[in-house]
């Protein structure tokens, strides 16, 4: 009995004080912005700025993760499912180191191989030297590429272990009677692997968009600039918040971000549950 | 398919021809692409192993004048030594609250009854995706302002707890669901205070559970960045993620010397603990990594 009342109510009252914070944050954010009423809110969603930043985040999205780390993620498992050995465990080993080094140390790998934008970065770097004579500052004319690049470079690993515990599933004997009966790759793609994995496709779907969609990194690396190009939604709230100290108009961006993440996360689970 | 004729054998050894041809460019393809997929990854990180052994190190990897000097002058240097000692305390205190927070929850989500349990976990985990540190910088902000946590580590350990707390109570509610309660029930036929039973029963049987949690905890909080960056103001109490940024963020000519060591010595833990981790328990992904 003093076991259930210990053990329940520490998770009662603990799961109260989180579902306190989380009502405290959301409502720090309401208070903020009902001293001017809906004005804040009004602001963002007519404002250029906001529907701007909204607008680029969702391309870096859809060109990083849901199409750069899902189709390599996927390639890469699919190429390396059947191989064991020293090459596979190399190239593997190389994608998640990528992806566990902490975000502000490789922020500075990539400003140096691409040649840094910011104040002493003056010199050339890794890729320009390799590339030879070209010598173009890929942070400051091609910021968005850049950016992309680097997000697929940094999360692909995940993608790629999803799937490869994804492809692992399915029994080996459809992939070969598939082949004896003479389909091609596209086909058994289409008919057998992607439908035996849609549950795969869809968790890392979901998974990697809510990351990209939250990612900071990309304020280490170029701090939204040049000029507004690369500012994402989280480093526009930054600046909005704690730069400019607009702290309400940034907590009303905080909360349509929220309210964003929340319909993505309901979508994808609503689909998902659907096809199962 | 069937051969017969004179005609058909030139067709079978044309055919096997044109087969041979298209595994041949096919592989030539494949190895292409993991030879340019493996410089896609390795070239960026060159830099990072490379230039902390140069004496003379430039933006460009290379390796012409290897030396140690730059680890000592690493060391001596006051705000990399404080800086790493600030992670350690963070990571090392925000592990205690999680594994010990979420060890007491999961064991109690496990074992007792609680109406509506499985939504309460499936409403905390849709909530640990969603409310992210950077959608909720800001009300986090004010509510460490409000609290008297701003600027003191134990604030920030305390955000950063919150956010890994429910993930990491569903995957010890994994670990505890399969461990039998007969034997806690034994015990307490016994006599064994409900104590006893944790610290003697439940607990050594989910300890791999527990450094599955711990590990992952620390690695994160390691490399964390935003919540800190937000939550500290004093210099000195900035853990080593926020010190690198402000080496190479800062004016003036950056010391190229100080950041490739301190980022080598800053990453190698994590990676360490990574690779210990996933030979160990065969653990791979429990999400969050990157979070």
């Amino acid at each position: 009995m003093l076991l259930i009342g210990v053990f329940l109510a520490f998770p009662a009252v603990w799961t109260i004080y989180l579902g306190l914070t989380n009502f405290r944050l959301l409502g720090t954010a309401a208070l903020h912005s009902r001293f001017v009423g809906g004005e804040n809110y009004l602001n963002a969603l007519t404002g250029g700025d906001f529907l701007h930043s909204l607008y680029i985040t969702f391309i870096y999205v859809v060109f990083s993760a849901v199409i750069g780390q899902c189709v390599l993620g996927f390639t890469l498992a699919w190429v390396l499912r059947n191989w064991r050995g020293p090459i596979r465990r190399g190239l593997e080993s190389l994608i998640i180191v990528a992806w566990i080094v902490p975000g502000s140390v490789v922020a500075f790998l990539w400003l140096a191989f691409l040649q840094g934008n910011i104040g002493p970065l003056v010199e050339t770097g890794t890729l320009n030297t390799i590339l030879g004579g070209i010598g173009i500052n890929w942070w400051l004319e091609l910021p968005m590429l850049s950016i992309v690049v680097f997000n697929i470079w940094r999360g692909t690993a995940f993608s790629m272990l999803l799937f490869g515990a994804g492809l692992q599933a399915i029994p080996p004997s459809y992939l070969e009677t598939a082949r004896v009966a003479g389909a091609s790759t596209w086909q058994m793609m289409r008919d057998i692997v992607i439908p035996r994995s849609r549950g795969h496709i869809l968790t890392n779907l979901l998974l990697i968009s809510l990351w990209t969609f939250n990612d900071f990194t990309p304020f280490l690396l170029t701090g939204g600039g040049p000029g507004n190009q690369t500012q994402f939604l989280p480093v526009y709230i930054y600046q909005q918040a704690f730069q400019q100290g607009a702290l309400g108009y940034g907590a009303a961006i905080s909360t349509l971000v929220l309210v964003i993440n929340l319909v993505v996360a309901l979508f994808y689970m609503r689909i998902l549950r659907e096809r199962r | 398919m069937a051969a017969t004729g004179a005609t058909s054998a030139v067709d079978t050894a044309a055919e096997d021809r044109r087969w041979l041809v298209r595994a041949l460019v096919s592989r030539i393809v494949l190895y292409g692409f993991l030879a340019l997929t493996a410089a896609f990854f390795a070239l960026p990180m060159a830099w990072l192993v490379l230039a902390p052994f140069e004496a003379h190190p430039t933006l460009v990897a290379g390796l012409t004048d290897p030396t140690l000097q730059n680890f000592k002058a690493m060391f001596d240097n006051p705000s990399v030594r404080g800086s790493l000692l600030n992670s350690i305390l963070l990571a090392l205190g925000t592990m205690a609250v999680v594994v010990a927070s979420a060890a007491l929850a999961a064991y109690a989500l496990s074992r007792a009854r609680v109406p509506g349990r499985d939504v309460i976990l499936y409403i905390l985990l849709l909530f640990s995706s969603v409310v992210t540190g950077s959608a909720a910088m800001v009300p986090i902000f004010l509510l460490a302002y409000d609290l008297h946590i701003i600027n003191t580590l134990t604030g920030v350990a305390l955000v950063l707890a919150g956010g890994l707390l429910p993930a990491a109570i569903f995957i010890l509610k994994d670990f505890m669901d399969s461990t039998p309660a007969s034997y806690e029930e034994s015990a307490r036929v016994f006599g064994a205070s409900p104590f006893q039973i944790l610290r003697h029963i439940v607990l050594p049987l989910v300890r791999p559970g527990l450094a599955v949690i711990a590990v992952w905890t620390i690695v994160t909080v390691w490399g964390s960045f935003l919540t800190p960056f937000i939550l500290l103001q004093d210099p000195s109490q900035q853990p080593a993620a926020v010190e690198i940024y402000s080496f190479y963020s800062a004016g003036g000519t950056a010391n190229l010397r100080l950041i490739s060591t301190f980022g080598l010595l800053y990453t190698i833990p994590v990676v360490i603990m990574y690779l210990v981790v996933q030979n160990r328990y065969g653990f791979r992904f429990y999400g969050g990594l990157k979070r």
